[in-house]
């Protein structure tokens, strides 16, 4: 089977899920095709959805020598049909950001600096600091003598820009740990 | 949304209120042209002249806060007017039943009313019932006690020229509105309503969104394509992240957080489970203990038994409200000692921000996990504080993108889409997914080893997600989709989940986004259904069980005719016994059920007993307003909490005037992380303003470009003045009254940085949710000397 351009990219995110649902390959015109050949010939492609408003418009990221050499609308989506705004537009420049966060920082009691740590010390630590709030701070029955089994010294905020499989993760295990001051993004 | 994106195309007349589409939700407006572009109306309704409005086919300036009276004078037009859709109405809604003969309202008050406890007692918000508990009705829609004429008395108060001195919107406007809008009541007409935080963001939030609702039943606009009650949300998985309940209230899928009171499993399910004697009504929330156990099941697996209740006391119990503003005073009285933020910016998005970034000045530690260095994790490095004095261990986790992980999100339209990853983060930088499986796997081993408080919870967590360093996302996803314990496959669908710990589900909402068939929201078939209305049902997957319309039940006749046979979301084929188009809202014939599978009365409630301030909306000024609330000696939502003592200030209108309102611009984006590190969007929006119309700016020397300074109650920012045509001065009872803008997204790190515009609001939400009320506070500007 002869794949185009778009009918390949699909199979090969199939492929990623393990299974495949369907089969579509589509028939682009070629002068599109060739249009779109030309800035990411070379390029691996996958796609995505935006990350800012919730209208969840399609995109394709292309990849070269693992870095993202350009992002577009996905003409296929049938939300955008290959439309951005402009901070989808400008979304590139999320992949490509030398202001972006890359090492673990911490700043201790006290200090007007941050330090570079690494993930073991600050895993632990976070643990550890979670572990003494929570315990020294534990409320297995209230003033009535009722279970309640919570924790009203730690807050969790925030999760709306998370994929959902990790909301889920942090709902699960903010649960686990008696966490009732749970919030995010969808309260305010 | 109970609709979606790109069902917008079918609305014959949209209303975009309380949300500027065309700016906030640029592609969401590609469907609107569509569907202007083959004849349909445009209403705009803002206090401001947007690029929305100026699309628009009737612009209609609200001013801030009065939405609930401009939609009941809508309203009562239409109920006068005979545009309503009185079929609908008793096939659908409950306008038909009779509620119990004490039910009054009096002053701006409904009867129950606990002065001091500031809280209803409801219990005469009830239906009137027969000898088998169902609720009396008379489909006549008569009885001085059914809910239509309860409802027509109760806004008749609203006619157009008292809505024109609240709302300050021109009265030819408003008819023009009702007329417009009124005519979606035709058969075969849609209208939808699109809303944002314009809507939500009051201390009357809910009632806002209500009254939409409410509008959208009287002219049988719910379940129809082209119609709906569509928020547009504005964080790319807000909706997800709702769904999977970050949220104190609720557990995944919109179940019940258990409260002190349910203090079985067995208490729980018969508080929470609800009961219809109605042989007709779905009820669908009579199948809550099969989630609750599945869901029990998937978080602790082996450890939930029938014998220790499935685990249930694992579950904290609450006992009071836990949502944003509470958390932060109490972190601000020094009762919370750790936070973690996950993507969340407080320091510039909560409300009242100068007190909640002094109240993170009183936690031990913090742990912030974001793209971008935040004016959150900072808080301890600003030029108004001493890092010397705070005590804060601070954690700065640098987090991945979302091109640099693989996953799924949910739009607004409650499509799940999922996302792959084309690259690796950068440097350290991580998925939340691996930062969270870490942390858990961390706080499992800590406490095997060493106990601790009610250590069970955590040890006995099931928690497998793969041998590999990176957690295995696919399996976090057929762990929400649920399985058959017994055979060990995923669950087809929520229709095969049981109550005796035979299988699990993380959310039994996404039961069927992850079966043996493969990952749903994968899916990527470009074809549209049989009905060509463009709902893409194989294209990605969305709860309920794909699902793209809900109630659709009504949008046919008690025979299953369709009433727009042009543009149908379901019909039913009488000849072969089966619905066609859509996926119904359950499988039974035309007629044999409600079409609100969801309310055990099975009727979309325009009488709403289950809200904290009324079974109707009505009319409250917000806590800051220059104005006398000209329906009722109530001044404001008599319900709403309102926090006294330190940095909780509240304006008066002589020191303040002058009313304000925060929005969102095009090129940034909420607390301004994504956007304010992004030189391109940076060049676009450089900077921190305030819009204000000409005679404000004529009235205190101020010219565009001008820096000026907006003061409130809480605090004072400055920002440059764009003297705009877009604002005008509000007419109300009879003086005028000025309003200004202010986008909210700025900070002070990042590209570019300016004032938050959120020091200037205040600590105050709506009475059923909590949301802020950022869209109306009062404020006075100057020029700056």
């Amino acid at each position: 089977m002869k794949l185009s351009r778009r009918g390949f990219l699909k199979v090969t995110g199939a492929a990623t899920t393990g299974a495949l649902l369907g089969n579509f390959a589509f028939n682009r015109k070629s002068s599109e095709a060739y249009a779109q050949t030309l800035r990411t010939r070379y390029a691996e492609e996958s796609t995505t959805i935006c990350p800012y408003c919730a209208v969840g418009c399609g995109m394709i990221v292309s990849v070269s020598r693992g870095k993202v050499i350009n992002i577009e609308g996905d003409p296929d989506h049938p939300i955008n049909q290959g439309s951005l705004c402009s901070k989808g537009s400008a979304l590139f420049q999320v992949a490509n950001n030398d202001r972006r966060m890359t090492k673990v920082l911490y700043r201790a009691p006290y200090s007007d600096r941050w330090e570079e740590k690494s993930w073991d010390w600050t895993i632990s630590r976070i643990a550890e600091n979670i572990k003494k709030t929570r315990d020294a701070n534990w409320v297995g029955k209230d003033s009535k003598g009722r279970v309640v089994n919570r924790v009203e010294a730690i807050g969790a905020l925030g999760g709306a820009a998370l994929d959902n499989e990790e909301c889920y993760l942090w709902s699960k295990l903010a649960r686990a740990l008696g966490i009732v001051y749970l919030e995010h993004q969808a309260r305010i | 949304m109970t609709n979606h994106w790109i069902d917008i195309k079918n609305a014959d007349c949209i209303m975009i209120i309380g949300s500027n589409a065309a700016e906030n939700h640029p592609v969401s407006f590609r469907w609107v042209t569509k569907a202007m572009e083959k004849g349909a109306k445009l209403i705009n309704v803002d206090p401001r002249f947007t690029r929305t409005s100026s699309k628009a086919d009737i612009y209609a300036p609200l001013r801030s806060g009065a939405d609930i009276a401009f939609i009941n004078g809508v309203m009562n037009y239409i109920i006068e007017n005979n545009l309503y859709d009185k079929d609908y109405l008793v096939d659908n809604t409950n306008a038909s039943f009779l509620v119990n003969e004490k039910f009054s309202f009096k002053n701006g008050l409904y009867v129950g009313y606990n002065k001091k406890k500031k809280k209803y007692d409801k219990k005469y918000w009830r239906y009137q019932l027969d000898e088998n508990g169902i609720p009396k009705v008379d489909r006549t829609l008569q009885n001085p006690r059914c809910v239509f004429q309860l409802l027509r008395k109760h806004l008749s108060r609203y006619n157009l020229d008292e809505v024109s001195a609240i709302t300050g919107t021109p009265k030819h406007l408003l008819l023009e509105v009702a007329k417009i809008y009124g005519a979606t009541g035709a058969k075969g007409k849609s209208g939808t309503i699109m809303y944002a935080m314009g809507t939500t963001q009051h201390t009357v939030g809910t009632q806002n969104v209500r009254s939409y609702a409410m509008l959208q039943l009287l002219l049988g606009n719910v379940g129809i394509a082209g119609g709906g009650i569509n928020a547009l949300r504005g964080e790319s998985n807000v909706q997800g992240s709702t769904d999977m309940a970050l949220l104190f209230h609720i557990l995944p899928g919109y179940l019940k957080t258990p409260r002190v009171e349910d203090q079985s499993l067995k208490q729980y399910l018969e508080h929470w489970t609800p009961k219809s004697a109605d042989p007709k009504s779905a009820n669908w929330w009579q199948h809550t203990p099969k989630y609750m156990v599945s869901l029990l099941k998937a978080f602790w697996g082996e450890h939930a038994t029938k014998g220790n209740q499935f685990a249930y006391s694992y579950m904290p119990k609450v006992s009071e409200n836990y949502s944003h503003i509470t958390m932060f005073e109490a972190m601000y009285d020094g009762k919370i000692k750790g936070l973690i933020c996950m993507g969340q910016n407080p320091a510039v998005g909560g409300p009242n921000v100068r007190k909640e970034k002094k109240a993170l000045e009183k936690l031990d530690w913090l742990v912030a996990v974001d793209l971008w260095e935040t004016e959150t994790a900072s808080f301890w490095a600003t030029p108004e504080v001493d890092p010397k004095k705070i005590k804060t261990e601070v954690f700065m986790l640098p987090a991945a993108a979302s091109m640099e992980k693989e996953g799924s999100i949910t739009n607004s339209g409650r499509w799940m889409q999922w996302r792959y990853q084309a690259v690796h983060p950068p440097g350290d930088a991580k998925s939340d997914l691996w930062i969270l499986d870490k942390l858990a796997k961390q706080l499992k081993k800590l406490y095997k080893k060493d106990g601790g408080a009610f250590a069970e919870p955590i040890v006995h967590l099931n928690w497998n997600y793969g041998p590999k360093e990176e957690p295995n996302v696919h399996l976090v996803a057929k762990e929400i989709n649920g399985y058959d314990l017994v055979t060990g496959k995923l669950v087809p669908s929520f229709g095969k989940l049981k109550d005796d710990g035979t299988t699990s589900s993380g959310n039994w909402l996404y039961c069927a986004s992850y079966t043996e068939k493969g990952n749903m929201a994968a899916r990527r078939d470009p074809r549209d259904a049989t009905n060509k209305i463009g709902l893409y049902p194989n294209w990605s997957w969305c709860w309920p069980v794909n699902r793209r319309i809900i109630y659709n039940r009504a949008s046919c006749d008690l025979k299953g005719n369709p009433h727009a046979p042009h543009k149908y979301v379901v019909k039913w084929l009488a000849d072969e016994k089966k619905w066609v188009g859509d996926v119904p809202d359950g499988g039974w014939p035309p007629g044999t059920r409600h079409s609100f599978i969801m309310k055990p009365e099975g009727h979309a409630r325009l009488f709403g007993f289950g809200l904290a301030d009324g079974p109707f909306p009505e009319h409250y000024e917000p806590l800051e307003s220059p104005v006398k609330n000209r329906m009722s000696k109530t001044q404001i939502n008599p319900v709403t909490k309102v926090w006294r003592g330190a940095m909780n200030e509240i304006g008066n209108k002589k020191k303040y005037p002058i009313i304000a309102t925060t929005y969102r611009v095009t090129e940034h984006w909420q607390a301004g992380q994504m956007t304010r590190n992004n030189a391109w969007l940076v060049e676009l929006m450089p900077d921190m303003f305030v819009e204000m119309s000409k005679s404000l700016a004529k009235s205190k020397r101020i010219k565009h470009g001008d820096r000026v300074k907006i003061k409130t109650a809480r605090g004072e920012i400055t920002a440059y003045a764009v003297v705009t045509e877009r604002f005008q001065a509000f007419k109300l009872n009879g003086r005028l009254y000025e309003q200004v803008g202010l986008p909210w997204h700025f900070g002070y790190k990042g590209l570019a940085q300016g004032f938050s515009a959120n020091i200037l609001t205040p600590h105050v939400g709506d009475a059923n949710t909590m949301i802020p009320e950022y869209k109306a506070f009062l404020c006075n500007v100057e020029k700056e000397v």
